[in-house]
């Protein structure tokens, strides 16, 4: 290694906190209503804004309306995603002739980008034209992201109004969301990109007279395409010789900017920000990680500002920033090694794990980003976790076990650790004896409901999926390894999935109608079986009254909450997750390194 | 609910035309005008033929020239309009059959060496279009490039000396080589 990978991490953390704090006070003066105040002609243009789209900016919705608008509003957007793949070949701004996406893959992919996942089971540039790349897929960026952020918002709302009806208007929130926020933080953050070597463009792929000629073979195929076979049976292969290499083009920094500020991680090429165009250098690559947590760790200042108590966020912070270093630390500690099978056929062993990684990049880089892309629900990768040695692979896949709270996706990692707060109290309030409480509001019997629904939905639709992928012929006919890590790639599909990061341990071939639609239904209920009970919870606190602050009432601040926080994520986590982890990445690392001493 | 449905359609409209159409349209055209060849790709020419892309590897696998890294893409290697890594898992016999293979391949063609083969010029990229090695595995290949091309290996050597990228600031990135960009400079050494 040849930096320190503590400088990085400490470096990274830094920066990212002095630009999430101006940040996080910005999101809440937009959010409670400072912002207009302040500025007399944008509460005007608000006004008017409303006005055209059908609202008022005074109408304040109850938990029920507010979450049937967000449903229906995402279920536009698959409506819209899965036509205008269905129809790219006759839509303009296509000019590599791309031809329809299949219908399967179509609904998988219209599910992934609305519900924030940005699962791909197809590869970008081989499947997706310039005009569904951008209308179809970078809108979802923007919309997913501002659905979290509503739907976080609310249930602030919920903590700091007291017997009020309603959590907020939906159509405002998701507007705000991204007139002030997404649009030109992607705008600004777009440029930096293209300055630094991301292309931006609409040109057809670009043809490039090669250096050195190539050969290769392929299966010789008849004249209907299919591959021939001889007299034995074995494909007859034939070698070509080609001086050319395509490479692909697009509108890529715009898309780019979005997919990590929204945590949504939907790589506009199949190799995702691992690809030079998407990712050209090492500060790229910084920039890429910081703007992945950027919004998550904002919006808990915001927090703390809108609940009037600033070390209310700074805890929940706390507590994510604890679980994130000790997971880096073990990614990188498990990447720096070498993968001792090819140590022992005469390679150098201190070069660390490099299949599926980047040059530029190298460890530190590639294992941090693992981390950060999957501590946040982003996705995006820049190195492949399918080659990541087993324990390197399960740093991702637990990450994302722990429900997506260790920063998490914008608005949902928020108001999933928020949850885990709720039954932090409640846990703690069964020990000492007390009513449960939570920013002076009660945690009744119906929150606490809706708590454990949020909590289990997930694990059921991970765990639930890969059971039924590893009993079934066409689940396990996808697994492209061999062994523990076949069942790896399937746990690790679902737990993408169910808990919308949308990273994968790609080597699965997923572009099948079986895990396409599966796989659907795992992003949906993992998205909306969570926002809903929690629209539900922010309903029922905003119609509370504020209890007053006595000595009985356990504080959530401090470093006593910080480590009952993350005992209640890790407990829960670990209960869920250890059985199913110990038949895949563990057995493999044990295989791995018992039998090569 | 019915009241809900107007919004819903007009709002989605509203945000689609801004953040699918207009917000892509405006970065790319201040793109065009700021930033014209990163834009398009940081295309590299010879008189008036594109020959890459600096930021894109090529596949070099001859004998007179220094090797990059091998690459998982189909159907060819460095496939620039079907991006990808083997995902090959660590226990996985392919991989390991592959890099036997590789690495039985660079022992033949580099008998001088002695020490252990760089993992990099064994081992895949995620892209499959890295366009870098480690400056281990280009000085690996200086005394092979030199003999083939009847050059002076001490020159061979100082030229990959000098294509060394440091890490930004010292700081984020590994040291390495751009793999096309040094087989340029070595072709235009000799005339």
């Amino acid at each position: 290694m040849n930096t320190s990978p503590w400088i990085q991490i400490g470096l990274f953390l830094i920066v990212l906190f002095v630009i999430a704090w101006p940040l996080g006070r910005y999101l809440a003066s937009i959010f409670d209503g400072q912002l207009t105040c302040r500025f007399k002609w944008l509460d005007k243009f608000e006004y008017g804004f409303c006005r055209l789209i059908g609202t008022s900016p005074a109408e304040d919705m109850p938990w029920q309306r507010y979450a049937t608008a967000i449903v229906l509003f995402n279920i536009l957007g698959v409506v819209v995603v899965y036509a205008l793949q269905r129809f790219q070949s006759e839509l303009p701004l296509n000019p590599q002739s791309l031809g329809d996406v299949s219908s399967d893959s179509a609904f998988n992919t219209a599910i992934s980008f609305v519900t924030n996942t940005n699962w791909q089971g197809y590869g970008g540039e081989s499947t997706m034209s310039y005009l569904t790349q951008m209308l179809a897929l970078t809108v979802q960026n923007f919309a997913s992201g501002a659905t979290g952020i509503a739907v976080v918002i609310a249930l602030i709302r919920g903590f700091t109004r007291r017997n009020a009806a309603g959590i907020g208007n939906a159509w405002l929130d998701l507007s705000r969301s991204i007139f002030y926020v997404l649009l030109p933080l992607s705008f600004v953050f777009a440029l930096i990109l293209v300055n630094q070597g991301v292309i931006q463009n609409f040109n057809a792929y670009q043809d490039v007279k090669l250096i050195e000629p190539l050969e290769y073979t392929v299966p010789k195929n008849d004249l209907d395409g299919q591959p021939l076979k001889d007299d034995q049976g074995n494909v007859i292969m034939e070698t070509i010789k080609t001086d050319k290499q395509s490479i692909a083009m697009g509108p890529v920094a715009s898309q780019e900017a979005i997919k990590l500020l929204g945590t949504n991680g939907g790589g506009f090429f199949n190799a995702n920000s691992a690809h030079p165009f998407e990712n050209p250098t090492p500060l790229t690559n910084f920039l890429e990680m910081i703007s992945i947590l950027l919004i998550p760790t904002a919006l808990c200042f915001a927090f703390g500002q809108m609940v009037g108590d600033q070390r209310q966020g700074w805890t929940i912070l706390a507590a994510m920033t604890v679980l994130f270093i000790a997971m880096a630390t073990v990614a990188l500690w498990s990447e720096s090694h070498s993968n001792p099978l090819i140590t022992q056929l005469g390679t150098d062993g201190s070069m660390g794990n490099l299949e599926g990684k980047e040059i530029r990049f190298g460890i530190v880089s590639s294992a941090l980003f693992a981390t950060v892309t999957t501590a946040a629900s982003c996705g995006a990768v820049n190195a492949m976790h399918d080659s990541f040695l087993p324990l390197g692979g399960l740093v991702p896949m637990g990450l994302m076990m722990l429900g997506e709270v260790v920063f998490g996706g914008v608005g949902a990692g928020l108001y999933g650790m928020l949850i885990f707060a709720m039954l932090a109290v409640f846990l703690s309030g069964l020990m000492i004896g007390r009513t449960p409480e939570y920013l002076g509001k009660k945690i009744g019997v119906f929150e606490m409901k809706m708590v454990s629904i949020a909590i289990l939905v997930v694990p059921m639709l991970v765990l639930g999926g890969t059971a039924i992928a590893v009993v079934t012929e066409v689940g396990k006919a996808s697994m492209a390894n061999p062994g523990a890590h076949g069942l790896s790639e399937v746990l690790y599909a679902f737990t993408s999935a169910g808990n919308n990061n949308g990273s994968a341990f790609a080597g699965l071939s997923a572009n099948t109608p079986f895990y396409n639609i599966l796989l659907a239904i795992a992003m949906w209920f993992g998205r909306f079986g969570v926002i809903i009970p929690v629209l539900a919870i922010a309903g029922k606190l905003a119609a509370q009254p504020k209890l007053a602050v006595t000595g009985g009432t356990l504080p959530t601040h401090g470093p006593l909450f910080v480590i009952l926080l993350t005992s209640t994520v890790l407990i829960f986590g670990a209960l869920n997750y250890v059985p199913a982890l110990a038949l895949g990445p563990i057995i493999e690392h044990l295989q791995l390194f018992s039998t090569n001493k | 609910m019915k009241n809900l449905i107007r919004p819903a359609i007009t709002l989605f409209i509203l945000i689609s035309l801004v953040t699918g159409l207009l917000y892509p349209l405006a970065v790319t055209g201040i793109a065009q005008i700021a930033f014209p060849e990163q834009a398009a790709g940081s295309l590299m020419k010879r008189g008036e033929e594109v020959i890459g892309s600096s930021l894109i590897g090529q596949s070099f696998s001859g004998p007179t020239y220094f090797w990059s890294r091998p690459s998982a893409t189909a159907p060819m290697p460095y496939n620039a309009a079907n991006s990808g890594g083997s995902n090959l898992g660590p226990t996985n016999p392919a991989l390991i059959e592959a890099v036997k293979e590789r690495a039985k391949n660079i022992l033949a063609s580099h008998p001088d060496k002695a020490e252990k083969i760089p993992t990099d010029l064994v081992t895949a990229s995620a892209s499959g279009l890295d366009s870098h090695i480690s400056p281990a595995a280009a000085y690996y290949q200086v005394v092979r490039v030199a003999v083939t091309r009847n050059a002076d290996a001490a020159i061979v050597k100082s030229l990959v000396d000098r294509s060394i990228e440091m890490p930004q600031w010292g700081l984020l990135g590994d040291s390495r080589v751009n793999v096309l960009r040094l087989n340029l400079a070595l072709d235009a050494l000799e005339k």
